[in-house]
């Protein structure tokens, strides 16, 4: 066999690291985003069936196109999708990403990325917030009410103020935030305050009132998760640089829709390796417990996927209480991530450690190996559309999706 | 009939995480039957109106203010739980925060970059994989499992061999590394006796003995038991004789071992008969055929071998160190060029060297080494003796006339694929009267030519006479010390010299040489199996980091053999 692993693996992290996706635009999905269409939505994770579906992940659904006017009630939007009126596709085959159920409709905005070095294109929808939101679920009056503030409202604020900003460099945003405590998944208090800061004067301009400006700036200031969605997309934008290196056994998606976990990997295309998608471990909200939570769910590990996230927990010692745990296991988690994984990351470092780079670049090779599955932070969805989060943790992929796909390589590369 | 009683703390910030944890420790406290931490936003009032925990007083909290509501199941249950809300917002988790082990091998080599060893004592059927992934590492490997199949030793001791690294077992049971005891070991004084042992409690008798006889011990490298059997083929104890051979630390050298094969013996024996030392070979119950020569001594117990060596050392005193340093060399320099006067010193180059070297030629019979088709053109390693007949017709001998030697030196050194060459100097009466004044300004040139080619060359020459010779000894040693050659007047050292540079440097020899630096920088190394071992490497002051290891692939013996393919 000639293929040679390791000079795949180099380069595809290489790419990955190189990558330098920068936030040019806002755009309405079914203008850009490719291969979008008016019947079309996209979702979090692999492929999935209205029937396979889980409860976030069909209250997403439903609420998607009562926003979009394709259905009156939630009846009548089940009742579209089970006759197949409606294309149900994974935001990672349309370049896109989005957080829990991920459910992207052709009129919602989304952010537009740009990968300097390579050209390519990412895309994710707009972070709504806390509480009842579409992305957990829930399609209440309230949550499309929203959702139509923000398309109507705050969107083509948005679109002026970045084009005028000339562009936010991701990137660097994410190495900065990894400086002050962030790590990019579960934690983006930081980011999402330099995020806002760097928008608010070009808000302040392109808003048609000082009311509008105040209301977009509340918005986006409030929710530390604002950033969540341009980041996501910017680790999009690196993974799909890594994606498609012939011989490379780098991971270049993870992804969750609530029912099944799935992985791309370089060297294997497009094909998804999935397996059932388990329950975090973690705090839960009041009134809430593990038998409430669902199945893992959304693209956030996109995150983890380009080196931040639980792979930079070290970065983090804030949240680690999330999982019990002291700033210690911060540390022993991003120590732990090492094992996995092909390189340290040049540009995203992690102070306590001395700088050293984040963990980068899942080998599939190392994970079957080391019998250590990629950690993932994540918010916990309840099972039942509608409620929204119950609370936050901890939780790692199936292992079988790692055999599955080691195995699939060894076929095709013949070993 | 639940209570339900809040705290409202204005302007009281804690990370969302502390008060979930809060509120997790309120819960779990008696009588009380659920509760709610959180900061008083208009989204987490929501959040508690919803499992009701809403009370109005709770509504009118601002997005500042802590907001601590106890539903239990009597008002005391709920105001005792309340009460504890400081001491649980103060308890430090006492939970020990025990530092990352790594869990494999590659990551240990990054926490201890500077371990050189690796200590494997994993079970049987993952010590060879285990030891494999070191070699990749370029590590060396002290492999104390046994169970490892003989293919594997073979393979694992090869591909060592490739790389210029020791592989110590399978199962080897001990070793003493630059001072510090491997596996089962004694604590024995440093000092000049290096002894390799395919026998683990041989190895501890021996140095212990050596050490109550007052000496010590350099380096005391294991082999394995198997090491001596003809399919393994001695090559770990070959690649430890020859690192005792060269370490300049280690005067004598001492081998154990049960009885080997005749075949294994012979091959052994050689060696140590080119060690250039003296070797005392103690193959427990085992008559050697060959008699013992030159510097060979046999031992017939282990206290006989430690009491033998601890002798030839004493007598030796402080020998002088000899250092083989083979980086100055280009690429595909490798080859020894033996330009001779004396047929008697070719001769006995040639018995050494042919145990040193592959592929010797001459014009000489030996038996062992390879008639050269021309003597007028050297292949590889060469020895000719220029006072052969076929040099001598219509000249002068060689020890008169120096023209020979001059332009066959000259043809040596433009080869590029000679290393080293070396030459006898035979003074007295009858000789030339002044060989130097014209064979030492020859070397110069041949020496700075081969700079300038950019190559190193090794001229080695041995002067045979006295200082009341008409030439001078003194006088001529100096000649050509002073013209770049290194000079000698013992002739077995000079050829020792000459054909260790050789053989570090010939690839076919299949041996890569292993640096000295593993024996002599301060220990440091991986484990990877039972944690004694670590601790007592710890305890000896060596470094050490312990590898958290788990079977590959949870075991699985198909992904095992598919990661393995996957790796080369």
């Amino acid at each position: 066999m000639t293929v040679d692993i390791d000079r795949a693996n180099a380069e595809a992290v290489e790419r990955m690291m190189e990558a330098r996706p920068v936030l040019v635009g806002l755009g309405t999905a079914r203008d850009v985003v490719p291969g979008m269409k008016d019947n079309m939505l996209l979702h979090a994770g692999p492929p999935i069936t209205w029937e396979r579906a889980s409860g976030p992940m069909r209250g997403a659904i439903i609420g998607a196109l009562i926003f979009e006017g394709l259905a009156k009630s939630p009846e009548e939007a089940e009742a579209m999708v089970k006759a197949g009126e409606i294309i149900l596709e994974p935001c990672h085959e349309h370049q896109a990403v989005g957080p829990m159920a991920g459910v992207t409709s052709p009129s919602m905005a989304v952010y537009i990325l740009e990968n300097k070095t390579h050209g390519n294109v990412a895309f994710s929808n707009l972070n709504e917030g806390y509480g009842r939101v579409l992305r957990y679920g829930a399609y209440g009056e309230d949550v499309i009410e929203r959702l139509r503030w923000m398309h109507d409202v705050m969107a083509p604020v948005l679109r002026e103020a970045i084009e005028a900003s000339g562009g936010i460099d991701i990137k660097t945003l994410i190495a900065e935030a990894l400086h002050m405590g962030d790590e990019g998944h579960n934690r983006n208090k930081a980011g999402s305050l330099i995020f806002t800061k760097a928008l608010a004067p070009h808000v302040a301009k392109a808003a048609p009132s000082s009311d509008v400006a105040s209301d977009i700036l509340r918005f986006l200031g409030d929710n530390a998760l604002t950033v969540l969605n341009p980041v996501m997309a910017a680790c999009k934008a690196m993974a799909d640089a890594a994606h498609g290196v012939e011989g490379s056994t780098i991971v270049t998606a993870m992804a969750r829709n609530g029912t099944d976990f799935g992985i791309r990997v370089s060297g294997l295309g497009d094909r998804w390796f999935t397996a059932p998608a388990e329950i975090p471990k973690g705090l839960y909200f009041s009134g809430f417990s593990a038998e409430d939570a669902n199945p893992d769910i959304g693209d956030s590990t996109i995150t983890e996927t380009a080196g931040i996230g639980g792979f930079a927990m070290a970065a983090a010692p804030a949240i680690v209480t999330f999982v019990s745990g002291t700033p210690q296991d911060a540390i022993n988690t991003t120590m732990e991530m090492y094992e996995i994984t092909a390189t340290e990351h040049k540009y995203f470092t992690i102070p306590y450690l001395d700088f050293r780079g984040t963990p980068t670049g899942i080998d599939v090779r190392k994970v079957v190996e080391t019998g250590i599955t990629p950690r993932v932070n994540t918010g916990i969805a309840h099972k039942e559309p509608g409620v929204g989060q119950i609370g936050a943790g901890l939780v790692r992929p199936p292992m079988k999706v790692f055999e599955e796909a080691l195995l699939a390589f060894a076929e095709k590369y013949g070993f | 009939m639940s209570v339900i009683r809040a705290e409202i703390r204005p302007g009281a910030y804690y990370d969302s995480v502390v008060l979930m944890q809060l509120q997790r420790a309120l819960v779990e406290l008696p009588g009380v039957e659920d509760a709610g931490v959180v900061m008083g936003t208009e989204a987490n009032k929501e959040l508690l109106a919803q499992v009701d925990l809403l009370t109005p007083e709770v509504a009118s909290a601002a997005a500042d203010d802590l907001v601590i509501v106890v539903k239990a199941e009597s008002e005391e249950a709920a105001l005792q739980a309340l009460s504890q809300v400081d001491e649980l917002l103060k308890r430090r988790r006492s939970k020990s925060t025990q530092q990352f082990r790594p869990k494999t091998l590659e990551s240990a080599t990054k926490v201890l970059p500077e371990a050189q060893w690796v200590l494997i004592s994993v079970p049987g059927r993952y010590a060879a994989g285990v030891a494999r992934e070191a070699l990749r590492l370029g590590r060396h490997v002290f492999l104390y499992s046994d169970n490892v199949a003989l293919d594997d030793e073979i393979d694992l001791k090869k591909h060592a061999a490739e790389k210029g690294l020791l592989v110590m077992g399978p199962d080897c049971g001990t070793a003493i590394i630059n001072g510090v005891g491997l596996g089962f070991a004694n604590k024995v004084r440093r000092g000049p006796i290096g002894v390799v042992a395919a026998a683990g409690t041989g190895l501890q008798t021996v140095t212990s003995r050596i050490h109550q006889l007052g000496s010590g011990v350099s380096q005391a490298i294991g082999t394995g038991g198997r090491d001596l059997s003809e399919k393994v083929g001695a090559r770990t104890t070959l690649a430890g004789l020859d690192v005792l051979a060269r370490d300049p630390e280690t005067q004598v050298i001492v081998i154990i071992s049960k009885p080997p094969s005749p075949k294994v013996a012979e091959k052994v024996l050689r060696a140590a008969r080119t060690a250039g030392k003296p070797v005392v070979v103690n193959f427990v119950g085992y008559t050697p055929t060959t008699p013992p020569v030159g510097n060979i001594t046999y031992a017939s117990t282990l206290d006989e071998a430690a009491r033998q060596a601890v002798a030839l050392a004493q007598a030796l005193g402080e020998a002088p160190a000899v250092h083989w340093d083979t980086t100055p060399f280009a690429e595909g320099q490798r080859y020894l060029r033996g330009l001779y006067s004396g047929g008697t010193l070719a001769y006995e180059a040639l018995l050494l060297l042919r145990d040193m070297l592959p592929q010797v030629y001459t014009n000489l019979h030996m038996d062992g080494v390879k008639e050269l088709s021309n003597p007028m053109r050297s292949e590889k390693h060469t020895v000719v003796d220029l006072g052969e007949d076929v040099f001598t017709v219509g000249r002068l001998h060689p020890m008169m006339d120096n023209d020979l030697r001059i332009r066959r030196l000259r043809q040596e050194g433009e080869d590029p694929q000679v290393a080293v060459i070396l030459m006898d100097v035979v003074l007295g009466y009858g000789a030339h009267p002044d060989p130097a004044s014209e064979l030492a300004p020859a070397v110069e040139e041949v020496l700075a030519q081969a700079e300038e080619a950019g190559r190193h060359l090794e001229v080695v020459v041995t002067v045979v006479g006295t200082e009341e010779d008409p030439q001078n000894l003194d006088a001529q040693l100096m000649a050509f010390d002073a013209a770049g050659a290194k000079v000698f007047t013992d002739h077995v050292a000079a050829v020792h010299y000459a054909g260790y540079l050789a053989r570090m440097l010939d690839p076919d020899v299949g041996q890569k040489p292993i640096p000295l630096d593993a024996f002599h920088s301060p220990f440091a190394a991986i484990n990877v199996g039972l944690e004694s071992f670590a601790e007592s490497l710890a305890a000896q002051g060596a470094q050490v980091v312990h590898v958290d290891w788990r079977p590959p692939a949870g075991g699985n013996e198909r992904l095992m053999a598919l990661l393995a393919r996957m790796k080369k």
